[in-house]
């Protein structure tokens, strides 16, 4: 049951993702890419890179993508319930805990624990998809490295970094720089 | 907290509050949080300045995304039940709306040339953003100058980059690690007394 199955993958992406859109990220190609192969890694990072482009958080963009893409428009709404729900339920039982404890020490040192292996699942992600970058999606070889994608890469990531450019600005820009040179070196 | 308008207003105000912030911000939860502030705190008055601090941690540190978090606290603060399941649809319904266009185009979309080549110039640039908040966020870890959170973090990346393995136990390894540190300090101060 497709349904089921969306709605069960996207209630773990919704239950585990703490931190923000960027640490979803990670969840969803485990479930989307790898464990379901719902998505290519193509199709995936297009998902990224339209869920960076667009408003909304990066949960709930890909669960109505991948949602759209597998069962039509039940299945984006199906998906979408299921990433919400954790939310729905947890955050309301901790608004309540919250306000009767106030600070709960558990919580923060588990918060704390959270934070470096998030940063290194996000880590991770960027990186499989700087690979694909680099090689153009082909075996890690010599022969297959674009040089273009690297270029693009280590400008964007040069004024990002030193003069913290707005990064929709910095994907536009990388967009168009790559219809051109892909029209004149590709 | 000034006199609210009547429920039905309320709600109605509520979601189209909510609408709008939604679809016109770009950029993540931190942003909308910035913007919700703005709106429910500055202008119409309906939650202090400590309560919206008191929900920026609580959205930040809860599973899922911070935006839905937010409006879920938002709209249980001002209208209670009814109130957070208005707020979450006026959030949710702009990027579902969007995507849904989107993903019907992306085929046709994605098998043309120039798209193609396009997208592919942008996932340069998504690579090179995705990298840049690592190192921001990387830099605040070594900040805690904690030796077990950055054993935390470079086993967490050598667990998932190199071997693969499923995310979900890292996350819930890491939170065991919080939990048995927390457990470590309480120790420690009741021997001290």
């Amino acid at each position: 049951m497709i349904y089921l199955k969306l709605f069960w993958s996207f209630i773990q992406i919704g239950l585990f993702s703490i931190g923000g859109g960027y640490a979803a990220m990670p969840l969803i190609q485990a479930q989307a890419v790898e464990q379901h192969a719902w998505l290519s890694i193509n199709e995936f990072i297009d998902l990224i890179t339209i869920a960076e482009m667009t408003p909304g958080p990066i949960a709930v963009n890909s669960a109505t993508f991948v949602g759209i893409r597998i069962a039509g428009i039940g299945g984006a709404i199906v998906a979408t319930l299921g990433c919400i729900l954790p939310s729905l339920i947890i955050v309301s039982l901790l608004s309540y805990v919250y306000t009767k404890y106030k600070n709960i020490s558990i919580l923060q040192s588990v918060l704390k624990s959270l934070r470096p292996a998030v940063v290194a699942l996000i880590a991770s992600a960027g990186l499989s998809i700087l690979l694909k970058v680099v090689f153009g999606g082909g075996a890690m070889v010599l022969a297959n490295i674009n040089v273009i994608g690297i270029c693009l890469f280590a400008a964007a990531f040069f004024v990002l970094r030193k003069f913290k450019w707005n990064p929709i600005l910095v994907m536009t820009l990388c967009g168009a720089a790559g219809l051109l040179l892909g029209i004149l070196f590709g | 907290m000034n006199e609210k308008p009547k429920k039905a207003n309320l709600l109605l105000k509520l979601f189209f509050s909510m609408l709008y912030i939604s679809t016109f911000t770009f950029g993540g939860g931190f942003v909308i949080i910035t913007f919700m502030k703005r709106k429910f705190v500055d202008e119409l008055h309906w939650i202090d300045e400590q309560e919206m601090l008191d929900m920026t941690a609580l959205a930040q540190s809860s599973p899922g995304a911070i935006a839905v978090n937010a409006a879920i606290l938002v709209g249980w603060h001002v209208a209670g039940f009814v109130g957070m399941i208005v707020a979450v649809i006026g959030t949710i319904l702009p990027p579902m709306i969007i995507l849904s266009v989107i993903s019907f185009f992306y085929a046709a979309f994605a098998t043309n040339p120039y798209v193609a080549l396009t997208l592919k110039g942008m996932q340069a640039g998504v690579a090179a953003v995705i990298l840049d908040v690592v190192c921001s966020l990387g830099s605040n870890v070594l900040k805690m100058k904690s030796a077990i959170h950055l054993v935390i973090m470079a086993a967490a990346f050598v667990a998932t980059f190199f071997f693969g393995v499923n995310v979900i136990y890292i996350i819930l390894a890491a939170a065991l690690v919080g939990v048995i540190l927390a457990m470590m300090e309480k120790k420690k101060e009741a021997d001290k007394k």
